[in-house]
């Protein structure tokens, strides 16, 4: 039988704890190395290729004539209408699901029900879209179908998000104002939904940041379409951001690949400026409270 | 108008006002309706309209086929080798979602201090917030040129679209949904079981592997499980790196074609309505929709039971 030293067993143990502490910290950095490969690499790509010309132009079989002015007045197109219908049934649901609802079997399978919605892969929504809005109403591959699609599928995470934040204004703010003699609806409107409005708008522009980068379910939609106008309603035919990139990154010459990343510059700028005016909201009036 | 005509009319309005939110509230419902209706109706059409040599695809075949041939004759419709696909780029995925992600999050969780876990989780909220697309582009051209040269050094030959770099990218997309899910099970599990495991001696590293873990167990399981479901409906990236190749094969240096991939496939050539080509997609849909409902029901279940036990 030999003897441990325990002295030694410390040590190992010691060594051991140093390791796992080492180990940990590299799988931390390899996710911001990737992060800082990403975007080096598209930086790479298609720093030369973004300027004015690129954003003040329609696509064309030339990569040097090429732009993304079609996609991204569609992105706009597709996203004002997202949002003007989004938010208010998004608020109207969670206001009702977490004011008005009382706790029957329906208003639980409701709540369960907008949960697992929220996990149906978007592809999914953009194949419904297409037989319902598209073909089952006729309106054919137009910017109205493509927000109807894009509301559904954000729906779920504004209303999750309304719901979280109306949960956390203190139940106080209700016990007082109907102490002073209004009725609930009253209370809910004047009281505890201005409360909520900031978790409110940081949800909303998260969803929104989301469905601008969304493809699947707008190729789904519109195809590949090759437009060399800018959409003048919601019934004209339209591409967004994320498919005009993928079209450029399913082109074989490498001067294509080049507008993609110019693309995808554009694309994340917007999107990190949302997400950063989100971030501080909720910050600023976490703080605030 | 008298006081009790007053908050009787009020009363009315109220009650009208809350029965609209109602209706607005079962928009989510009809929307579930709608899904699983057209999804059915298109997949029954799929199964009832005409092939080009005249006969029909049997739902045995369409589960059961290895063969994958819809756009050329003769025309096969067995959706084994997407399901396959699809299923070898999740585990690439999930595989780099355990490494990074449960790291990510034990490290969060019991090592770093407050300063660094502010830095880490910015970091990791820009890399949940990254389009799809834009991690197809890296997978593409960052990753496959490196895993190409590495092969070669290897003696292996590698096909430009191939699910390893399709699931090593998807890996770090879903690492940040992975190490959030797991963090929170992590930091819910009681101080005291920490204090307790100190107090007998323990290391950091032991306290965290041989209690802290095992006791965060099942959101850690949930996190992985609806990991997987957001890999199997993720489509950009496999679209863009993966192929459009239907091989029947678990070899990730070969070109294979996902369920979501095939989707977009058709979908860019716009399907005529009601054609075969059109009704497979909704098919395949319905295939994919109920894979990933049930993985989601799975993990939402586990999330709960962690959270009842502390």
């Amino acid at each position: 039988m030999t003897t441990i030293n325990p002295d030694n067993k410390f040590k190992v143990r010691e060594r051991l704890d140093k390791g796992v502490n080492f180990l940990l910290a590299i799988s931390i950095f390899i996710a911001f190395a990737t992060l800082l490969a990403l975007i080096f690499d598209i930086l790479n790509d298609g720093w030369k290729w973004f300027d004015w010309q690129f954003i003040n132009s329609y696509p064309s079989r030339k990569p040097e004539i090429s732009g993304i002015k079609a996609a991204f007045f569609g992105t706009l197109w597709v996203m004002s209408i997202t949002a003007i219908l989004s938010i208010p049934i998004g608020v109207c649901t969670a206001l009702y699901l977490e004011m008005f609802a009382e706790e029957t079997r329906f208003n639980r399978f409701i709540k369960l029900n907008i949960s697992n919605l929220a996990g149906v892969p978007s592809i999914i929504y953009g194949i419904i879209g297409m037989a319902i809005f598209v073909e089952f109403f006729q309106m054919g591959r137009v910017i109205l179908a493509g927000s109807l699609t894009m509301t559904l599928l954000i729906l779920p995470i504004i209303i999750i998000a309304s719901q979280e934040s109306i949960k956390q204004v203190p139940s106080y703010y209700l016990d007082a104002a109907l102490a002073l003699g209004s009725t609930k609806w009253q209370a809910v409107i004047m009281v505890i939904l201005p409360q909520a409005i900031p978790g409110i708008v940081s949800g909303f522009i998260l969803a929104m940041s989301r469905a601008i980068g969304e493809s699947a379910p707008m190729i789904a939609i519109s195809a590949l379409v090759y437009l060399t106008f800018l959409p003048s309603g919601p019934l004209d035919r339209f591409t967004v951001m994320p498919i005009q990139i993928y079209n450029w990154i399913s082109q074989p010459q490498d001067d294509f690949r080049g507008l993609a990343a110019a693309g995808i510059i554009l694309l994340l700028i917007m999107l990190l400026s949302l997400n950063s005016f989100a971030i501080f909201l909720r910050d600023y009036f976490q703080r605030r409270n | 108008m008298s006081y009790t005509e007053y908050t009787k009319s009020r009363r009315l309005k109220e009650k009208i006002a809350i029965l609209i939110l109602k209706s607005i509230a079962l928009i989510s419902v009809i929307t579930t309706i709608a899904i699983l209706s057209f999804l059915i109706l298109e997949t029954f059409n799929f199964f009832t309209t005409e092939m080009e040599d005249g006969g029909f695809v049997k739902p045995w075949d369409f589960l059961f086929g290895t063969k994958w041939t819809p756009l050329f004759k003769p025309q096969s419709f067995g959706i084994l080798p997407l399901v396959a696909g699809t299923l070898l780029v999740t585990v690439i995925a999930v595989t780099v979602a355990i490494i990074l992600g449960l790291s990510t999050a034990i490290f969060l969780s019991e090592y770093a201090p407050e300063n660094l876990r502010r830095v880490i989780k910015p970091i990791l909220e820009i890399l949940a917030g990254i389009p799809t697309v834009v991690y197809g582009y890296f997978a593409l051209t960052c990753i496959t040129p490196i895993l190409i040269d590495f092969s070669e050094v290897f003696g292996l030959s590698m096909i430009i679209f191939n699910a390893l770099s399709a699931g090593l990218v998807m890996g770090i997309m879903i690492t940040p949904m992975v190490s959030t899910i797991s963090e929170d099970a992590l930091i819910s599990v009681p101080q005291h079981l920490r204090d307790a495991s100190y107090a007998m001696g323990a290391k950091k590293f032991q306290t965290a592997f041989r209690v802290v873990v095992p006791a965060a167990l099942s959101g850690i399981a949930a996190s992985l499980v609806l990991g997987i479901s957001r890999a199997i409906g993720e489509t950009m990236i496999v679209t863009i790196a993966a192929g459009s190749t239907p091989n029947f094969t678990l070899n990730p240096l070969e070109s294979i074609q996902a369920m979501t991939a095939f989707v977009v496939q058709i979908s860019l050539g716009e399907a005529p309505h009601g054609s075969l080509e059109y009704t497979t997609i909704f098919a395949v849909g319905l295939v994919l929709f109920l894979m990933t409902l049930s993985l989601n029901i799975f993990g939402k279940w586990l999330v709960n039971r962690y959270s009842e036990n502390y």
